[in-house]
């Protein structure tokens, strides 16, 4: 593919355009959700921090994926990165995406909310102390630089697509890309300072259900619209998208009974996004059956990571490790051993007899956590030379809404004083000298 | 018998009970308040609407104590609440007239000596 869009066979199908739009729609909105469940689990001080570093995703990605993130991921065949064509739209129109039948607007825009929800995830790991300008930093710089790349090795025809990879509907660029950045980014910019000292809770589970439901709502666009149209792949994708987290959640309630005779509300919001992840790279190659048994083996390294993960110094404060990097890590090996060409007509995994698959596989899941890791790791070393990661401690105890937004979630009222116009110029000043 | 309230920083609270706990000072009330003790105003804006926050979430700690534990009570709070900034709060000690403890109905110093103690 070079770019251009006129020698094309195919033209746009109506149907399938139609579903592309809705699944589109779909993923934009699990962006706000992914803010839901990841403001209900920091503590009410910074929940609108928390959840502004999702919203602005929206904003920066939006604007980098259109610039140039979509054509370094989408244009051409380039090993490692695509061309130039596609920079700020050029020649992305309505003429159907090359080997699919919707617009390449269409195609487009499918893709960038794909990039928002990736840099989204990774907030979860430096929530409750990063500096918000910081943070929009960061967040341009790895739309650019980490996102597209990891987006054309394993859907833009880069080498590990090229080589036999396969991944329905992002394991490699969104999952395994989210989770491994987020350690190195927790890493980086340091431990919340209260961490491993005093219990740092959730303030709100009801709000981690919600965004984990609407998560799970969303999903079924993100995995449903990953073939593209209304074709058997998408079809296969969407019950199993229903499937996968169905056993994940029943899985995770089960370990939770045994473990502590509990079944917890937070841990079943955390099983339902384990469970959508796990299906995610494998939904449309595995049979319902496997989809199912996916759910139920895969949620056990994600919860023993989940449990294990507190009782270390590293503090990736929502586990986006556990939950996205280890579950798509093992979703994307998942295809090299239950994929089945009967039901996905393109390549059989090891238990159907084509052991092959499961090391194109397995070399995905090498690369892919080397590149993210390091190159979020550089990219914030870098960051932290020309400005503060993190704002002083005192900051961090007061909440980052009322430093960074002038905000709270959670406004008492009392005492709030209109300042007028006149004196709104004024610097506040201590009312009594100490 | 004292009652000693102490007024402290929401983000040392724990810090509070640490050393309180240390100083062995058992039997303690905790509340949220808002006041003010003239550190910084907070502004914050609402859709246009600019707010001068005068009033700041505090813990109220409440602790009823027979006099050889006034002291370490105090110095208790003081270790845990301070960071040298304003606003870090404040302690009364007021005089107790008669204390009941529920279960028991023992009155006074009794009342006020820990269960284990």
């Amino acid at each position: 593919m070079t770019g251009t869009l006129i020698a094309q066979a195919g033209s746009v199908d109506t149907g399938d355009t139609a579903w592309m739009l809705a699944a589109t729609a779909l993923v934009l909105m699990m962006t706000p959700a992914l803010g839901l469940f990841y403001a209900g689990l920091v503590r009410s001080k910074n929940a609108l921090n928390t959840f502004m570093m999702c919203v602005s995703a929206i904003a920066i990605a939006g604007i980098t994926w259109s610039l140039i993130g979509y054509s370094l991921a989408f244009d051409g065949s380039g090993d490692l990165i695509g061309g130039l064509n596609y920079v700020g739209l050029h020649d992305v129109t309505f003429a159907p995406r090359d080997g699919t039948t919707i617009p390449h607007l269409v195609f487009f825009a499918f893709q960038a909310t794909f990039c928002i929800i990736t840099v989204a995830l990774i907030s979860g790991a430096v929530v409750e102390r990063m500096r918000f300008s910081t943070w929009m930093v960061f967040a341009t710089l790895w739309s650019i630089l980490v996102y597209p790349v990891l987006a054309h090795w394993g859907f833009g025809n880069g080498w590990l697509m090229e080589g036999g990879t396969l991944d329905f509907a992002g394991g490699i660029a969104v999952e395994m890309a989210s989770g491994f950045s987020a350690v190195a980014a927790a890493i980086v910019v340091g431990a919340r300072k209260d961490y491993g000292r005093i219990g740092l809770l959730p303030h709100n589970s009801i709000l981690v259900l919600l965004g984990a439901g609407l998560l799970w709502f969303g999903w079924f666009g993100f995995n449903g619209g990953s073939g593209f149209g209304v074709g058997d792949p998408s079809v296969l994708a969407f019950t199993n998208t229903l499937l996968c987290p169905a056993a994940a959640l029943f899985t995770w309630m089960m370990l939770d009974l045994i473990r502590d005779r509990k079944v917890t509300a937070i841990g079943a919001a955390t099983a339902i996004i384990v469970g959508c992840v796990l299906i995610t790279p494998a939904g449309g190659f595995i049979s319902p059956g496997w989809a199912l048994a996916l759910g139920f083996a895969g949620t056990f390294p994600c919860y023993f990571l989940i449990v294990y993960r507190p009782r270390t110094r590293v503090d990736e404060t929502l586990d986006v490790l556990a939950a996205h990097g280890l579950a798509g890590f093992t979703g994307i090996l998942a295809i090299g051993f239950v994929a089945s060409a009967s039901w996905n007509g393109v390549s059989d995994g090891w238990l159907y007899g084509h052991i092959g698959q499961l090391g194109d596989q397995a070399l995905a899941a090498l690369a892919t956590p080397l590149y993210a890791f390091g190159a979020t790791f550089i990219l914030l070393k870098l960051i932290g030379l020309v400005m503060p990661l993190r704002g002083p401690e005192p900051d961090e105890s007061l909440g980052m809404d009322s430093i960074y937004h002038g905000e709270e979630a959670y406004p008492s009222g009392e005492g709030a004083i209109l300042v007028t116009p006149e004196d709104g110029e004024e610097a506040p000043v201590p009312v009594a000298q100490p | 018998m004292k009652l000693v309230i102490g007024i402290v920083r929401p983000e040392r609270a724990n810090d509070v009970l640490e050393a309180l706990y240390r100083a062995q000072v058992r039997g303690i009330s905790m509340t949220k308040v808002q006041g003010h003790g003239g550190e910084l105003d907070r502004v914050e804006t609402y859709r246009g609407s600019t707010v001068k926050v005068e009033v700041t979430d505090k813990v109220r700690f409440e602790i009823g104590v027979s006099e050889e534990f006034v002291q370490p009570a105090v110095d208790a709070i003081c270790e845990g609440a301070r960071t040298g900034e304003v606003g870090d709060g404040k302690i009364f000690v007021v005089s107790l007239d008669q204390v009941v403890r529920i279960r028991t109905g023992e009155t006074d110093e009794a009342a006020v000596t820990p269960v284990s103690a």
